[in-house]
């Protein structure tokens, strides 16, 4: 007989439920670069990439159980639903089920594996050891080597965060906010020192580890995929520049593997923050996405993209076009001869094609017609380079004019779905 | 024009290329047998498999790109696209025909051809190492049917093979009519042979016992499944970029 069904069925779909909901607003998904291999005829590999089991309808990938072990919690952030003032049902499980659904929903090829996050009960060391201990149940107990993505409880002990490294993939600590003032504000129990403590620490145990496993084979895995963060945006008035530059911070002094930005969703009437019923800014969120690989796949600065004269992004046409149209006078760039660096550059061109193009031209000039059929979107390329082709697509025009031109080419995938205008027909 | 016609296997394939090869045929195709409204026009060679054929041509090949490369064309074969034959055959003699390496030049229709149906069949095999759903039909033994566009089961093998190696399991295309078993004991993949009819309509294999829980563990699944959408986020248009409707039916959570 197992935990699960000793729980009656009616029950422990309550508590699914309630925490599965109560966990959601964490976006971080992430189930791939760990190099925890099955070598032991266990269940489960985490070598490879990363896979998404299903979307839910708003489009979001679905990777692995997210869920809060429970939503208590002594905390009063303003911006978590979970915080002790809201008036939500309240659950907990039990490490035995959170180990069974997991185990079960994996065999079934639901899941890549477990993001486990959990309000504080008690204090942060007590929330933290359980955690580690369904951890270390799975990997020790059910030879699980599935994606462990553990939530690392701002104040627990080095002592449990070492442990909690030896069991989980990833961890994460929440830097929650832009800056630290509006963190102050919506959150009084915490505050950045508590938040880069343990991101401090983590980051010196991963480089650590992965340096001594480098001389000494036997060294165990110590949270092989990295740690993430997640900042809310939108619930405060910082700019874009703000919210990059912090991003960009955490990418350098915590080697990040990611930094996720979750666009606030009005969950309280607590008038230091928009009100219920306030969309949430989805677009602006896309936009920072696309600075962010900007900054991490395309070799952009970050100032280049966000500075004081243009503090945030434009929210018609995406920052890398943006930046091209503000720039005219790097381009046209000779698609035959430019560097990679330059080709990734030009708007309309991704690292896939660049890296088509970079090769293929070794074997004769590429034209028009080649650039589109490796997939490069001519609608954009064509205002920025040349190539073998006599017409010369690249004119004379100004920024405005180009840009007028690409946004009158068709509506934004954004404009049906998130225009805050009515339809009256 | 004359028309190769092969058994439709890979090695089948292979000595076709070899034929066109011995025989100096400059203006060849190569059909599947099956195809046989195509066969009126031209003039028809039957080729019969022969491995050591076959496998001249491969290991030549192998000599001229790289094993990724060599990998892709393999992708293509599974693709079972209409024409493909005729692609691999021109990358195959574009290969033979120059000094140096051709895989990477994007710039030739066959080249380009190749690199992209290779895509599309390793974005199905991804797409079915994530949707694919094994149901419990008894202790540690899992069955899952697909029926992919392309014929990706040899390709996500491998993966399930790491990922499951506690667990017996079936993988079993139902519209190739074939599939694979997972024994953990001898931790070997035979192919599945299952005596039972398939209602196709619903691929729910009749006369094969459910574990009891499985129910539970679907309807939890599909719980959590609800509870982590956020309806203001609604965005359905993405939703079925990322979820193509053909694939519903195997997923618990959108039947």
């Amino acid at each position: 007989m197992t935990t699960v069904k000793k729980t009656s069925d009616a029950r422990i779909h309550e508590k699914l439920s309630i925490l599965a909901d109560a966990a959601k607003y964490d976006v971080s998904c992430s189930s791939s670069g760990s190099k925890r291999k099955n070598d032991n005829k266990g269940l489960g590999d985490a070598t490879g990439m990363g896979i998404c089991h299903s979307y839910t309808e708003d489009g979001r990938c679905v990777s692995l159980l997210k869920i809060l072990l429970t939503n208590y919690c002594i905390f009063d952030c303003a911006y978590c639903v979970s915080r002790k003032s809201n008036d939500v049902k309240r659950a907990a499980f039990t490490i035995e089920e959170v180990v069974e659904l997991t185990i079960n929903f994996y065999r079934r090829n639901y899941i890549e594996g477990l993001f486990l996050s959990s309000g504080i009960f008690k204090n942060a060391d007590f929330t933290m050891e359980r955690l580690v201990t369904i951890a270390k149940k799975l990997r020790l107990e059910h030879k699980f080597n599935g994606y462990i993505h553990l939530k690392t409880i701002p104040g627990a002990s080095e002592e449990l965060m070492k442990e909690a490294g030896l069991y989980a993939d990833r961890l994460s600590v929440n830097i929650e906010m832009p800056t630290e003032t509006s963190l102050k504000l919506l959150a009084p129990d915490k505050n950045y020192a508590e938040i880069l403590t343990p991101m401090h620490y983590l980051s010196e145990s991963i480089v650590h580890y992965k340096a001594e496993k480098k001389l000494i084979k036997s060294t165990p895995l110590f949270a092989p995929a990295g740690q993430s963060t997640q900042m809310v945006i939108g619930a405060t008035p910082e700019t874009d520049k703000d919210i990059m530059f912090t991003a960009n911070s955490l990418y350098q002094k915590y080697g990040m593997r990611r930094v996720y930005y979750s666009g606030y969703i009005p969950i309280s009437g607590d008038e230091r923050l928009p009100g219920i019923g306030t969309p949430p800014p989805l677009i602006r969120e896309h936009r920072l996405y696309q600075t962010d690989w900007l900054m991490r796949f395309y070799g952009f600065n970050v100032n280049e993209i966000v500075n004081d004269a243009n503090p945030n992004l434009d929210v018609d046409v995406d920052p890398k076009l943006s930046w091209a149209l503000r720039n005219l006078h790097e381009f046209p760039i000779d698609i035959n001869t430019a560097d990679y660096a330059k080709i990734i550059r030009v708007p309309g061109i991704g690292v896939g094609s660049a890296l088509k193009i970079v090769a293929a031209r070794k074997f004769g000039k590429l034209d028009w017609w080649q650039l589109k059929k490796i997939g490069v979107a001519m609608n954009r390329v064509k205002h920025f380079v040349v190539c073998s082709s006599k017409d010369v697509l690249f004119g004379e025009a100004t920024a405005g004019a180009i840009r007028h031109h690409i946004l009158s080419l068709g509506k934004s995938k954004y404009t049906p779905t998130y225009s805050p205008q009515l339809t009256l027909f | 024009m004359v028309q190769f016609i092969y058994d439709g296997t890979y090695q089948g394939l292979f000595t076709a290329i070899f034929e066109i090869y011995e025989r100096k045929c400059k203006d060849a195709s190569i059909v599947k047998e099956n195809n046989l409204e195509a066969l009126v026009f031209f003039d028809n060679i039957r080729i019969y498999t022969d491995a050591e054929k076959a496998t001249r041509v491969m290991k030549g090949l192998r000599k001229k790109v790289s094993q990724e490369c060599f990998t892709n064309i393999y992708r293509c074969y599974l693709s079972e696209l209409k024409g493909i034959e005729n692609t691999i055959l021109q990358f195959v003699q574009y290969a033979f025909s120059s000094e140096q390496n051709i895989e990477d030049n994007f710039g030739n229709s066959a080249v380009l051809d190749v690199a992209q149906t290779a895509r599309k069949v390793g974005r199905e095999k991804h797409r079915f190492e994530a949707f694919v759903r094994f149901e419990s039909i008894g202790e540690t033994f899992f069955y899952a049917p697909i029926d992919p566009d392309y014929n990706v089961l040899p390709l996500i093998v491998p993966h399930f093979k790491r990922r499951y190696a506690d667990q017996d399991w079936i993988i079993y295309d139902t519209k190739r009519k074939y599939g694979v078993h997972y024994d953990r004991q001898t931790e070997q993949v035979n192919e599945a042979v299952i005596d039972f009819t398939i209602d196709t309509t619903d691929l729910t294999p009749t006369g094969i016992l459910f574990d009891p829980d499985e129910k539970l563990y679907q309807n939890l699944w599909k719980n959590y499944f609800k509870s982590v959408n956020i309806p203001i986020r609604k965005n359905m248009k993405l939703h079925l970029q990322h979820v193509p409707k053909r694939y519903w039916k195997y997923l618990v959570e959108k039947k």
